[in-house]
């Protein structure tokens, strides 16, 4: 199966994006997930099926090649994040409304695009739910330089970015500057998400960034070792989701997804076992 | 003259119309350990905020370090451990040595990383409060006393001259309380770091500190231990508004 992706052009794109957002989904996800933003990537990734929608509409309606529809995707990604921030900064006291107002207003503009552009295609089912086949050349040198481009600012802001995930206030009062570390932070969480959505697809989006997440949670005792598994989990559910959903002929967004649970339950059930035994020694030593 | 690390002269404060603070003239000297008690409400709070430069007053002039707050720059020089930090995020997965190892973010700058100076620096400061046996565990797994200790390392790891304590042993259990006092008494006597402290807890403040400051909208008493408990309760109540009654623990 596995000598299938090394052989076939397209199997190798699709396999090769898919090692690379197995790396920057989770590790972004970190961050989404301990500064609780968890919809926030739900919204965005609707607002990049608008995106994607809009793409596919200039591309049949005028004949508009040069902007494929992951750029348009990302574009509207990155706008819709910035809205977010501004509609946070608006109902401070209700922060998770701009969550809402951002998914239902990507939803809006999909259907409209969607319906312009002649409704429902199998180009449009691939973005929804990912695609095993879908992976062109083109989409993956974009892909790549945007891993390139996140794996570069997480690396290189990697201690304000934690910092400001754990203490705003303390990181404010000891100068640094909040407002432009987490506007970076916010943009390279819509870049991921639009790089992401070719292999996973718009719905399952978020789960490639925040299940390996919560799995890791449970059995890392610090950050960066949180980081590293969550990556590992990542780059497992994608690998294993490829092939399966490659050999049943199943969207590998489902197959994905489905793998992430089952490591989150593991990880879940892992942790119990860890916590009975120590309990059972405590009772053998009569604490 | 003694040098001060604090100076406010004639600072007023007012939120909705409603004075928090009014000409209130603050001297911390050098050294010193003050404990700052009033009522609540009183604008202890604001207070610290407007040392901290999170808000503005809106009149008079203060001084940190010698350097007027608007061009002062050595953020890192003053600690600040909230009273938040007993409530924060509690299943956030940090090793202790990464909670403390934040205070030296801002101070190290951007685009630039840890290094092994750092890392010694960082365990010195866990080692100071008496932590370095879980230096790598989980944060969320230590007591309230505990954390409130990583939190002060944090601010130990810049070596600041001023450490500012907003009510740090709410929620702590009263041994832990004591330990607490004894590490902030020995950072204060052997490490000449000048300590703000506001709290509600003014029986075992009054053994540990050099100076009690008395807030409610304006200084209303300003001087040593002794001279406070020896107040009558007459003139507490002058101060608070309502009678109170200082519990004085004898040892």
């Amino acid at each position: 199966m596995l000598a299938d992706f090394l052989e076939y052009d397209f199997l190798r794109n699709t396999f090769l994006t898919g090692l690379l957002i197995g790396i920057i989904a989770p590790l972004l996800g970190t961050f989404v997930v301990v500064r609780r933003l968890s919809l926030i990537a739900d919204a965005l990734s609707h607002v990049t099926l608008a995106g994607i929608a809009f793409g596919l509409f200039i591309e049949k309606k005028f004949a508009i090649t040069f902007i494929t529809p992951i750029y348009s995707g990302m574009a509207f990604s990155v706008i819709g994040s910035i809205f977010i921030e501004k509609l946070r900064g608006v109902y401070k006291a209700y922060q998770e409304l701009a969550i809402p107002i951002i998914l239902s207003g990507g939803v809006g503009l999909s259907v409209i695009f969607i319906s312009l552009a002649n409704g429902f295609n199998t180009d449009l089912f691939n973005y929804l739910f990912g695609s095993v086949s879908a992976v062109s050349v083109k989409d993956l040198y974009s892909i790549l330089t945007i891993s390139v481009i996140v794996l570069l600012l997480v690396g290189l802001f990697y201690k304000e970015l934690f910092t400001l995930s754990f203490d705003e206030e303390h990181a404010k009062i000891s100068g640094i500057h909040s407002k432009p570390i987490h506007f970076l932070f916010i943009i390279l969480t819509a870049l991921v998400i639009a790089a992401s959505i070719r292999i996973v697809g718009v719905l399952l989006v978020s789960a490639l960034m925040t299940l390996p997440v919560a799995a890791s949670m449970r059995l890392a005792k610090g950050f960066k070792q949180m980081m590293f598994l969550s990556i590992a989990f990542g780059e497992l559910a994608v690998i294993m989701g490829l092939i399966s959903g490659y050999y049943f002929s199943i969207p590998p967004g489902g197959t994905i997804v489905v793998i992430s649970i089952v490591i989150l339950l593991l990880s879940i059930g892992i942790k119990k076992f860890k916590i009975n035994r120590i309990r059972k020694q405590v009772n053998i030593n009569g604490y | 003259m003694t040098e001060t690390v604090v100076s406010m002269n004639n600072i007023s404060y007012a939120y909705e119309r409603k004075n928090v603070l009014e000409n209130v003239n603050l001297e911390i000297p050098k050294g010193s350990f003050m404990g700052l008690v009033g009522p609540n409400g009183g604008g202890k709070t604001t207070l610290i905020k407007i040392i901290l430069g999170l808000i503005r007053p809106d009149s008079g002039n203060i001084q940190l370090l010698g350097k007027n707050i608007d061009t002062f720059r050595d953020w890192n020089k003053i600690g600040f451990v909230s009273q938040k930090a007993n409530a924060f995020n509690k299943g956030f997965p940090a090793t202790v040595f990464e909670v403390v190892s934040m205070g030296l973010t801002a101070k190290i700058g951007y685009l630039k990383f840890f290094k092994a100076k750092h890392k010694q620096k960082i365990l010195e400061a866990i080692e100071q409060v008496g932590m370095l046996e879980f230096a790598y565990q989980n944060i969320g797994n230590l007591s309230g006393g505990q954390q409130q200790r990583i939190f002060i390392a944090r601010s130990l790891v810049n070596e600041p001259e001023l450490l500012i304590l907003d009510e740090p042993t709410v929620g702590v259990d009263a041994e832990n309380v004591k330990r607490f006092y004894e590490l902030l008494h020995r950072l204060n006597r052997e490490q000449n770091i000048t300590l703000l402290l506001v709290t509600h807890d003014t029986g075992t403040m009054t053994e540990h500190a050099t100076d009690i400051v008395c807030l409610n909208r304006t200084l209303h008493f300003h001087g040593d231990p002794q001279t406070y408990t020896s107040l009558s309760e007459k003139d507490l109540s002058t101060i608070y508004g309502h009678p109170v009654n200082i519990v004085v623990h004898d040892h």
